[in-house]
C-alpha cells in the first residue's frame, strides 16, 4: 500500500516539478527517476503499467509540449533503448561479444537515406525521394537489410569465440563506416563524408507535430522490441542462447545447432538497430558517415554493461542512464557554467569568467563516461539492474 | 544385417601420436562398457562417435546411416546422446533449465511460433516442461528442479547431465565415466538406474568407465582397448580372465608370471 500511493504521489509530485519549472534540467530527472522507482515499487502489474503509461503516453508529450528538448532527450533515449536491447540479445543473452555494432544501425540508415532523398536518384535514376508513405515499408525493409547483414557477418566470423570474434565485429563496424565514407566513387552510392540530405519524413497524423509523431513512433519501436526480446528470452531459443554462452560443445552435443543459433542472434540483434536506423535518418534529415562510429558501438555496449548483462529492464535503464547522462546532465551543467561566468561570478577570489572553454563540463562527455564505467565495474559488476542469471555467476 | 551402432576401421592420430588404430564396434541393445588403461582412446572414440572430433579412417552408422561427418547437433538429433568426462551442465541455469536444453533436438516450433506465442508453442513449452520434470523424478532430481546446477552436490551433477541427455530422446546413450568421483554406494545405485533406463525406454547405453566392480556388474558386454587398439571384447567373466587384458593393466609379469619386462 505505501508503494503503491509513493509511486502516484512520486509520479504526481515530478509531473508537477516539470511543469513549474520546465526550464530545470533537475526537475526533468526527478520525473526521469521517479519512472525507475515505480518500476521497481512492491506494486500490483497493473498499477506498474497505468502509471507507467500514464506517464509515457500522457505527460511526457505533454512536458515536450512545453519543453521541445525534453521530448528529443526522450526520444533519444528511446532509439538507444532499441539499441541496446537489440545488443543485448547479441552479447548479454548469446555471449557473443559484438564491437561492430552500429554497422547495423548505419545500414538501417543509409536504406532510408538513399531512397528516401533526392540522392536516390543519382543511383538509381529517376523517381526519388520516394512518397513519405514509404517510410512505414522500410521499417521493415531496414530491419531486413540489417537482419541480412547480420548474417553475412556471421558466417565468417561462426567458427571464432570470444576475443577474436570481438576483434572481427570491430573490424566490420569500421569496414562498413569506412564503406560509407567511400561508396561516393565509382558509383555514388552513400554520397561520402558529405552525407545525404534532405531525408523525407514520415506522415504523422495531423495533431500531432514531427518530434512527437518520432516520440510515438520510437517508443511503439521500443514496446514492440521489448516484447520480441523476452518472448525469446523465454522459449527454446533463449534456453539455446544461454546454453551456448554457458559452454558452447555442451550445447552443440545437447543438439543446439550453433550456426543457425549464432546466427538467429545476429540477425535479430541486428535487425532492431536496422529499424533504429530508419527511424534515424528520418528523423536526423542528414546522415553521414560520423553518426556511426567506433565510439557509438562502445557506448551501446557501454549501456548494455552498465544495465546489467542480458537484462532487459537493465538495458533500458542503462540507454536511459547514459543518453541523459549525456545529452542532459553534462550540457546543462555547461549552460549552468556558462551563465555564472557571463554573470561576472567569483568563487574563492576565482572570477569564472577566466575559466578557459577546455572545462566545460560538456566536453569531459566520453572522461565521465569512462570513470562511471571503470566505477560500475569495480563497485558493482554484475551492472544497474542485473540479470536474473548474471547475478548468480558473480555471486558465487 | 545392420545393427543399431556399427564402427568399422575407425583411426585417429594427433600428430604423431596413434589415439585410435583400426577399431571396430558393434552395439544392438543392452549396456556395454569400455574399459581400458589411461591414454587407451577411450574418450578419443567417444568423440569420434558423437561429431566432435573427425576420424581420418572408418566408418560408423547409427541405424545403418553413416554418422561420420555430421556435425554433433545432428548425431544427437539422430538419436545418439552422451554426457561427459569431466561434467559440463551449464552450471549457472537451473535443473529443469538444463533437462530443456537437452530437449532441444525435439523441439518443432520455430521462432515465428516463439514470438507470436502460437498454441503450437505453448503446447510445445508446456509438453517439455512436463518431459523435462518427469526426467528429473525419474533420476531422482524432482524436487531440485529448481535449482541452479552450480549448486548441486556432485552426485546430483553427474545424474542431471544423464537426465539432460535424455532428453534428446536418445536410442543411444553414451556415458563416459559416469561414476567417477562417487562413492561405490553412490555409484551402485546410478547402475541399477541405467538398468531401469534399458528396461523401460529400450535405450543401448554404452560406458566408460574405471569402476571395475561397477562395469562387471552392469555391463552385458565388455570391449578392453589399450593403445588405440581392442585387444579384447565379450562377457565381463571372459575378458577378466584375458591374459592380454591383465598385461594392459598390470604389465606383463602379471600376465604371465616370469616373462618380460614389468610395468606398462
Amino acid at each position: 500500500m505505501i508503494h503503491a500511493a509513493a509511486s502516484i504521489a512520486l509520479l504526481i509530485v515530478s509531473g508537477a516539478m516539470v511543469a513549474v519549472f520546465p526550464r530545470s534540467i533537475l526537475a526533468f530527472l526527478v520525473f526521469q527517476g521517479s519512472l525507475v522507482a515505480i518500476y521497481v515499487a512492491r506494486i500490483p502489474a497493473w498499477l506498474r503499467a497505468l502509471l507507467l503509461g500514464t506517464a509515457l503516453l500522457v505527460m511526457m508529450p505533454v512536458i515536450g509540449a512545453w519543453n521541445g528538448y525534453y521530448l528529443e532527450v526522450a526520444t533519444q533515449v528511446g532509439i538507444f533503448v532499441a539499441l541496446a536491447l537489440g545488443l543485448n540479445i547479441v552479447v548479454g543473452l548469446a555471449g557473443l561479444l559484438d564491437l561492430g555494432y552500429v554497422a547495423f544501425f548505419a545500414v538501417g540508415a543509409y536504406t532510408w537515406a538513399i531512397v528516401g532523398s533526392p540522392h536516390g536518384n543519382i543511383v538509381f535514376g529517376g523517381g526519388f525521394p520516394l512518397s513519405p508513405w514509404a517510410f512505414y515499408l522500410f521499417l521493415v525493409v531496414g530491419l531486413l537489410v540489417a537482419a541480412g547483414t547480420g548474417i553475412l557477418l556471421g558466417l565468417p566470423v561462426l567458427r571464432l569465440r570470444g576475443d577474436y570474434l570481438a576483434i572481427v565485429t570491430l573490424g566490420f563496424g569500421e569496414v562498413i563506416r569506412v564503406l560509407a565514407n567511400n561508396l561516393d566513387k565509382p558509383i555514388n552510392l552513400t554520397n561520402g563524408p558529405k552525407g545525404i540530405t534532405p531525408i523525407g519524413r514520415p506522415p504523422v497524423p495531423p495533431f500531432m507535430s514531427y518530434s512527437e509523431g518520432f516520440y510515438f513512433l520510437v517508443l511503439l519501436i521500443v514496446i514492440v522490441v521489448i516484447l520480441v526480446n523476452r518472448r525469446l528470452e523465454d522459449s527454446h531459443i533463449g534456453r539455446a542462447w544461454e546454453a551456448m554462452r554457458e559452454d558452447e560443445l555442451a550445447a552443440q552435443a545437447m543438439g543446439v545447432p550453433l550456426v543457425r543459433s549464432k546466427l538467429l542472434a545476429f540477425a535479430c540483434g541486428a535487425s532492431f538497430a536496422g529499424v533504429m536506423g530508419v527511424v534515424f535518418s528520418a528523423k536526423q534529415l542528414f546522415i553521414n558517415p560520423e553518426s556511426f562510429t567506433f565510439l557509438e558501438s562502445i557506448g551501446v555496449l557501454a549501456m548494455v554493461i552498465l544495465g546489467g548483462m542480458g537484462s532487459i529492464p537493465g538495458a533500458v535503464v542503462g540507454a536511459t542512464v547514459v543518453t541523459v547522462l549525456n545529452l542532459q546532465v553534462l550540457k546543462g551543467f555547461s549552460l549552468w557554467l556558462n551563465e555564472l561566468k557571463n554573470a561576472d561570478v567569483t568563487v574563492l577570489g576565482y572570477n569564472l569568467a577566466n575559466l578557459p572553454t577546455q572545462l566545460e563540463p560538456a566536453k569531459y562527455e566520453r572522461m565521465v563516461f569512462g570513470i562511471i564505467l571503470v566505477v560500475m565495474m569495480i563497485v558493482r559488476p554484475q551492472g544497474l539492474f542485473p540479470a536474473r542469471r548474471r547475478q548468480r555467476e558473480l555471486g558465487q | 544385417m545392420t545393427g543399431l551402432f556399427e564402427a568399422a576401421g575407425v583411426s585417429k592420430r594427433f600428430g604423431g601420436l596413434t589415439a585410435l588404430h583400426g577399431v571396430d564396434y558393434r552395439l544392438d541393445a543392452g549396456i556395454a562398457s569400455i574399459i581400458g588403461p589411461n591414454g587407451a582412446g577411450k574418450t578419443t572414440l567417444f568423440n569420434i562417435f558423437t561429431g566432435v572430433y573427425p576420424a581420418d579412417e572408418g566408418r560408423v552408422t547409427f541405424r545403418g546411416q553413416p554418422v561420420l561427418g555430421l556435425r554433433p547437433d545432428q548425431i544427437t538429433a539422430l538419436g545418439v546422446c552422451r554426457t561427459f568426462q569431466n561434467i559440463r551442465l551449464f552450471a549457472n541455469m537451473t535443473a529443469i533449465e538444463n533437462v530443456l536444453v537437452g530437449m532441444h533436438a525435439r523441439v518443432r516450433v520455430g521462432l515465428w511460433d516463439a514470438l507470436a506465442r502460437t498454441s503450437r508453442f505453448h503446447a510445445s513449452e508446456q509438453g517439455s516442461w512436463r518431459g523435462g520434470l518427469d526426467l528429473l523424478e525419474r533420476v531422482g532430481l524432482r524436487p531440485k528442479a529448481n535449482e541452479i546446477a552450480r549448486n548441486l552436490p556432485y552426485g546430483d551433477q553427474r545424474r542431471l547431465e544423464l537426465a539432460r541427455a535424455l532428453g534428446s530422446q536418445p536410442a543411444l546413450l553414451l556415458l563416459d565415466e559416469p561414476t567417477a568421483g562417487m562413492t561405490q554406494a553412490e555409484a551402485t545405485s546410478l547402475m541399477a538406474l541405467l538398468r531401469r533406463l534399458v528396461a523401460d525406454l529400450g535405450l543401448a547405453i554404452l560406458l566408460i568407465e574405471h569402476n571395475m566392480r561397477v562395469v562387471m556388474e552392469v555391463s552385458d558386454r565388455v570391449t578392453v582397448l589399450d593403445h588405440g587398439e581392442k585387444i579384447a571384447e565379450g562377457v565381463p567373466r571372459e575378458v577378466q580372465t584375458n591374459p592380454r587384458v591383465i598385461e594392459a593393466y598390470l604389465g606383463r609379469r602379471a600376465a604371465a608370471p616370469g616373462g618380460g619386462r614389468a610395468g606398462a
